[in-house]
This record gives structure tokens, sequence and C-alpha cells, in this order.
């Protein structure tokens, strides 16, 4: 399944970011075609060489930033259909710089695990980051001349700096005589992120993507949810162990932090944990406080 | 385990989602995205 997840994530980096021209030095720059007007699910700069569709993050705040101050319906609207079917399982499938994450942090060195207090903090700057620099700061600020700010891609995306940045001041001499003090800062954010992957699973998905914490509200309605059998859990944490995002199955299945991996469901050996539709006819029951043996009859 | 929306709650949020997105398509959002997103970000890669 490990290897499944890795090649589905690369597939779709790679079918998303597949327009081969914008990689030849001298040719036209970026895409510029009508699957531009689409939002991939997962973070992808739009400004990325190679890329066929829109960052929803960044479509999001460009239409807060706008003169006429959207509400960004469109995105959050389609946004919300994604997370209400399959949560924060994009992440863990469909996310290019998930996968750069992940094949950093297989790099052999000693792993880092973030004592639980201030991990548990942490979480909670990305939903911070959603709401100011996603939300509120696009949505009201306007310079002098009327203009707002992307400010979320303006200073601190990394996934900007490394899938469009890079390889454009690297193909294009113009943008490279264009460089100052923004690209400097985001360059050192993305080789702190980089280090950090190397030692820290995921740790940009964990404490700072906006996106991750905007599917992370749908996880507990979503379509597609983690159950646990009780009657075959064996309590042994084997689950909680295997779980890289710090998820402790047994007690939060479908967590805001979980990315659906299905490491987990692998990992267990009493096979007490599956992903299926809606939260399962036993755990509603149980919700509802009545016995289950009573309506299984 | 905490409480988690029965799957009803679900069924009943995605046309809403469905009518966000739209309406968000009615006022012309489809545009704006296309226009940013066929334009280099100069923000988003750290020239802007």
């Amino acid at each position: 399944m490990a290897k499944l997840r890795k090649l589905v994530q690369a597939g779709w980096g790679i079918l998303t970011n597949a327009y081969i021209n914008g990689f030849i030095p001298g040719g036209p720059v970026i895409y510029q075609g009508p699957l531009k007007q689409l939002c991939v699910p997962g973070m992808n700069c739009y400004s990325c060489p190679g890329a066929l569709g829109s960052c929803p993050i960044g479509s999001m705040q460009a239409i807060f930033d706008s003169r006429s101050r959207g509400i960004a319906a469109y995105v959050i609207g389609y946004l919300a259909i994604i997370g209400l079917f399959v949560g924060r399982f994009i992440c863990g499938w469909l996310c290019l710089f998930g996968l750069i994450q992940e094949l950093l942090y297989k790099i052999p060195t000693p792993k880092l695990t973030v004592p639980e207090k201030p991990d548990k903090a942490l979480r909670y700057l990305k939903y911070l980051i959603l709401f100011v620099m996603v939300f509120m700061l696009p949505f009201f600020y306007r310079s002098e001349y009327g203009a707002g700010e992307p400010f979320f891609c303006k200073y601190i995306c990394p996934v900007g700096t490394l899938e469009g940045g890079v390889p454009l001041v690297l193909l294009n001499s113009m943008m490279r005589g264009a460089l100052g003090w923004l690209f400097r800062w985001k360059f050192l954010l993305l080789v702190l992120c980089v280090g950090a992957s190397i030692f820290i699973y995921r740790p940009f998905c964990k404490y700072i993507c906006p996106l991750g914490a905007f599917y992370g509200l749908f996880q507990k309605v979503s379509l597609i949810r983690m159950r646990v059998d009780e009657e075959k859990c064996v309590d042994c944490g084997i689950c909680a162990k295997t779980c890289k995002m710090n998820v402790d199955p047994r007690r939060t299945p479908n967590s805001n932090e979980c990315i659906r991996c299905r490491d987990c469901i692998k990992a267990c050996p009493m096979h007490a944990l599956s992903m299926k539709i809606g939260p399962g006819r036993d755990q509603e029951q149980r919700q509802a406080g009545q016995p289950l043996e009573e309506t299984k009859a | 385990m905490k409480r988690e929306a029965p799957l009803k709650v679900t069924i009943a949020l995605i046309p809403l989602a469905m009518a966000l997105c739209a309406f968000g398509i009615y006022r012309g959002e489809v545009a704006m995205v296309l226009s940013k997103a066929i334009n280099i970000c100069m923000e988003c890669i750290g020239l802007g």
C-alpha cells in the first residue's frame, strides 16, 4: 500500500505538472490554456513552469484580494466538495509537496519527535495561517493604490518558491536579475522546510499548510471515514506507533491530522481498522447510547 | 471516541457545497482564477 501511494503521489504530480514547454529555456514560460480555470486539489503553485492547473490556496487569495473583493465561493465550494467526500485523503495521496517531504524524511538520519505539548500547540498554527494569511489579510488589506496581496503566497508558501520560483529563476536570466529580499526570505523558509522534513515527518503539513487545515475541518463529516471495530481492537497501540502524523486511531480515528495514508490499517494485526463510507451503523448507535446487540438482531 | 456527524449531515452538506461552487462560477470567479493563473505570480515565486 505504501508503494502504491507513492506511485499515485508521483503519478499525480507528473500529470498535473506535465507542461514540458515550460521547462525549455527560452520557451513559453508557463502554461496559459483553459485547464488553468480548474484548481488541483493539493498544493501546487500555478507559476510552476509545468503546472497545468491552478493552486486552490493561491486562487482563493486571488479572488479575495481582487478590487471587487470576491468571496471565493467557487474555490471554497470546490474544496468543500472534496473535503466532504474524502477529507484529508488528498494530503496523503494527491499532494506533490507532501511526497517531496516524505522522500526527504527517507534520508537516513536520526528522526525527531516534537514533544506532545509544543506539537499540539504548533498544530493550531495552520488554522491561524488559514484564517489570517489566506482569508482576512487578502480580503481586507488594500495598499494606497487599492491593490490587495496574496499574503500566504507572498510571505510564507515554500511550495511556490520550490515549484515556481527556483525553476523560473534558473531558466530565466531576467528573473535572476530581479532577485531581492523577498526571494531571499522565501528561499530561507524553503531551506528551513526542506531541512526540517529530513528530521520531522511532513512538518509543513503538520504545522503550516492552510489547505490541510481546511480539509481537516471536514474529517468528521466526510463521506469516507476511518472506522475502528471495537470488538476486534485489543488496544495494542500498534496503530498509534505506526502513525507518522502522531494520530491515535483508537481514540480519534477521524482526527483533523489524519492524512488517510492507510498505514495504520495495514499495521493493525487484528484488522480492526478500516476506511468506509460514513460513521458506520455501530458507531451511530454507540453515539445514540443504544446497545449494539439490541438493534443488530 | 469523539462524536462524529451522521451520514445524513454529510449528504445534506454536499449539495450546499455544490451550490456554493455554482454561485462562484455564476459570479465569474472562474475567469478571475484563470487571469491570475496564466500570468506568473511574482509574489508567489518571491519576486513581487
